[in-house]
């Protein structure tokens, strides 16, 4: 018997990975459940930044800090007495003394002695005596030494140890043009450099002079999860005071109204060359923790309800398939197994990045007009700031589905890679974030090591050494800076898809 | 590319379970070749290898001389109807069919195309989920032409259709291997392949029992045999047995006797004076056939060790 073979009557075109992103692309949406879920999430998202939260009274009187030449908000307070210096000079300085006396928590308003670690003395050269303007400054400070600052966010170490009358330190700045530099020294004849800052645009006429300043207390127990404080206030002696100019009068100003000083008691004494100061607040970048203080990031809180269903949808993608057998159909129709998970991870990827993009603006741009409307204070973030948190914030929620994707693709259940991911992901991230009941020891790990990390994406605020803080996730400090963050949550996404396409692939379907 | 299916010497162990035990059969264009046997033969692991679903220990599956995971469209190259239930039920019956057509890189006429083919213009825009296993049954034969395939692979097609549906599948897959394509199908019911397979590969304990053209398939189950038609058929079966023969008797209907030649029925039962009214070759049927060749692997199967059919 001769048989004519079977001819078909189909044409070839061109075909391609495109095509099989077609075929997922409308797997995807024809699954109405899937596409509302979508939606929902995304309104998740917006509901939480709608739902009024922090409360504040912001629209009574102004919360705003002043800016520094940085552009970020800095404290700006402390005792200045000064004098002009016109062009060039140098100013020199012995502190014999740094003293303070710290609240006493259980006892209302008592005070004891006592200083805080970034307790000011020293000396500055300043382009004016208004709050935010540029300095440059020789210090001895509580617990961290002879310090180098200028401008708020600039920090150098000088000699090392605690300031006294048996043990004093010299201080000099120099000024030529727009550079200081700062110099220290144990006996006021050896000299050493500790830095130089350029402070652009310094005027023609700077003020000069010495000034202490001392930022408020905090106290933290229970592993930095409680912490309780208040204002402290320190006071500085110096003599020895060496001017490259002719001395003229010397004024006394409480620069930024004292950070409120306890009891008023900022002010300063000459005697015989000995100048006394007593000064209270801080000369620093302004640091957030607790209050009615929010970060945009506030306005993401959402985040998380929307991730758990974007997450089930994604899981579902994939474990459907083998819910229903339809994976026989799939893997019949594309033999090339890895290229079908790489198709579904872009389809859902692609999808949960639109959802999260326009559901993280919203929330965003309206969150933030709620909070302000509350009268909470929100710290300005810059434009590209605000955009990096609304495109990271989708890109968590894009890597997240592609995770739960491939751990769906693993365990080949809906119900347990949904568990996992939420396990890995939004319990880090509520235990030491949203509802932060861990130490922060344990929570900065799990911030680290979890794919939770990828949350950092969303912070907004920097971590300043020469503030003491709280530096912990529930006030909006990641241990890792954004894009780290996000990195570990990807990696382990690309550790979950590498495994789940080896077992794809080894696997009988 | 040629329209063949060549299955040699597979293998295929699940646990304790050898689902395959060097199954070896070639499908050949231009006829339909029923794919028989009890359930747990290893006829829907046998496709499954074929459609690189699941990887043989020993063996090898080719599709035109090439394995199926180097086929570049393989939908174009094999249709196949595994599990008719294998559906996303909340998706329509038409969007079912769309992105299996895009996977392949075909467009929405060529479904429209299938659809008509396969009868189901009425419901296709109806959630998958809402069929009956017919309706299923008709958009998995849909599905597996989208390609326009020249083989065709099709795992117990007529389950769950009603008689109409039947004579439908029948002819449609005469049609489809007259066009010159390979059409293998498979079944458990020899009687749902009677007037519709050219060709059986008989299949049992993981091995090709018997592997023939239907006529063969009932001359060779035939067997020499004599029946005989008598109103005593205590007489006969004693002078028979007596004689050497092995005498089986099919309820009231005529005795079947093996291992005498007609000539001496007739002067055996004469001698003893037994009546009787007809003695003629007997002709077996093709369910006779499948049950005589598979009555080792029904037993087989009834062991608690076996592994239901996948």
């Amino acid at each position: 018997m001769t048989v004519t073979p079977y001819q078909s009557r189909l044409r070839e075109g061109p075909y391609g990975f495109a095509d099989l992103l077609h075929a997922e692309w409308t797997k995807f949406r024809t699954v109405r459940g899937w596409i509302i879920a979508v939606i929902a999430g995304g309104l998740a998202i917006v509901a939480f930044a709608l739902v009024p939260g922090q409360q504040g009274s912001c629209n009574v009187s102004s919360c705003a800090a002043p800016v520094g030449p940085g552009g970020e908000e800095v404290s700006d307070s402390f005792y200045f007495v000064h004098q002009p210096l016109s062009g060039n000079g140098s100013i020199t300085v012995r502190v014999t003394s740094l003293t303070g006396e710290i609240p006493v928590l259980t006892q209302g308003a008592a005070m004891r002695a006592g200083l805080v670690p970034w307790a000011k003395a020293g000396i500055i050269v300043k382009a004016s005596t208004s709050p935010g303007s540029a300095y440059a400054a020789m210090m001895v400070t509580g617990s961290h030494g002879v310090r180098m600052q200028d401008d708020f966010t600039q920090d150098m170490p000088g000699l090392p140890g605690a300031v006294s009358a048996a043990s004093p330190r010299w201080l000099r700045l120099t000024r030529s043009g727009d550079t200081i530099t700062g110099y220290d020294s144990a006996d006021g004849t050896h000299w050493a450099q500790v830095g130089t800052a350029t402070l652009a645009g310094l005027p023609q006429v700077a003020q000069a002079g010495l000034f202490t300043t001392s930022p408020g207390y905090l106290q933290t127990s229970l592993g930095e999860a409680s912490v309780s404080g208040g204002p402290s206030v320190a006071t500085g002696v110096f003599d020895h005071v060496g001017l490259s100019w002719p001395s003229g009068a010397w004024a006394g100003d409480n620069v930024g109204g004292g950070g409120g000083s306890p009891g008023g008691t900022a002010g300063s004494s000459q005697a015989a060359g000995t100048f006394t100061i007593t000064g209270a607040g801080d000369i620093a970048p302004v640091v957030a923790g607790g209050g009615g203080d929010v970060t945009i990031a506030q306005t993401l809180v959402g985040t998380f309800a929307g991730l758990i269903v974007l997450v089930v949808v994604a899981a579902m993608f994939m474990t459907a398939e083998y819910r229903r057998r339809l994976i026989l159909v799939t893997l019949t129709a594309a033999p090339r197994r890895g290229r079908v998970l790489a198709a579904k991870a872009v389809i859902i990827g692609a999808v949960t990045f639109a959802a999260g993009l326009v559901s993280a603006a919203i929330a965003v741009v309206l969150g933030q007009r709620v909070l302000r409307g509350n009268g909470a204070y929100v710290y300005p973030a810059s434009a590209l700031t605000q955009v990096r948190v609304i495109v990271g914030t989708a890109a968590v929620l894009a890597v997240a589905a592609v995770l739960a994707i491939a751990i769906g693709t693993i365990l080949r259940r809906g119900s347990g890679a949904v568990a996992v991911v939420v396990v890995v992901i939004v319990l880090p991230y509520l235990l030491t974030v949203a509802a932060p009941i861990l130490p922060a020891g344990p929570a900065d790990w799990l911030l680290r090591i979890t794919p939770a990390a990828g949350f950092a994406i969303q912070q907004t605020l920097i971590q300043y050494p020469q503030v003491t803080n709280t530096y912990t996730a529930a006030y909006g400090y990641y241990p890792l800076p954004p894009w780290a963050g996000l990195a570990v949550l990807c990696a382990w996404a690309a550790l979950a898809l590498s495994l789940a396409v080896f077992l794809l692939r080894r696997r009988d379907a | 590319m040629e329209a063949t299916i060549e299955v040699s010497g597979l293998r295929k162990r699940f646990g304790p379970t050898l689902a395959l035990d060097g199954m070896s059969f070639t499908v050949l264009p231009g006829q339909v070749t029923g794919f028989v046997g009890p359930n747990g033969a290893g006829k829907s692991t046998t496709m499954r290898v074929v459609l690189g679903l699941d990887a043989p220990d020993a063996g090898t599956a080719l599709i035109g001389g090439r394995p199926y995971q180097s086929l570049r469209r393989p939908l174009t190259g094999v249709g196949a109807l595994l599990d008719a239930a294998a559906l996303q039920p909340s998706r329509s019956a038409r969007n079912h069919l769309l992105w299996l057509a895009h996977s392949q890189g075909l467009t929405a006429s060529r479904v429209d195309e299938v659809v008509a083919q396969s009868g189901l213009q009425a419901v296709i825009r109806r959630k998958a989920g809402g069929y009956s296993l017919g309706m299923r049954q008709r958009l998995g034969i849909a599905a597996a032409l989208l390609g326009d395939p020249p083989v065709l692979m099709l795992d117990e097609p007529f389950n769950g259709m009603d008689p109409e549906g039947i004579v439908w599948m029948r002819g449609f897959l005469r049609s489809l291997a007259a066009q010159g394509r390979a059409v293998l199908v498979s079944s458990h019911l020899m009687g749902e392949l009677q007037d519709t397979a050219d060709h059986l590969v008989v299949a049992g304990r993981g091995r090709v029992i018997a592997d023939a053209s239907v006529a063969e398939l009932i001359v060779t189950a035939s067997g020499g045999r004599v029946s005989v038609a008598t109103t005593a058929p205590g007489r006969a079966t004693e002078v028979l047995s007596a004689a050497g023969a092995q005498v089986a008797a099919a309820g009231p209907g005529p005795l079947i006797i093996a291992g005498l030649e007609a000539e001496r029925v007739v002067a055996l039962l004469s001698r003893n004076a037994v009546p009787f009214s007809e003695v003629s070759a007997h002709r077996a049927t093709l369910e006779d056939a499948y049950l005589e060749l598979t009555r080792d692997a029904v037993e087989f199967q009834a062991a608690p060790s076996e592994r239901a059919a996948r």
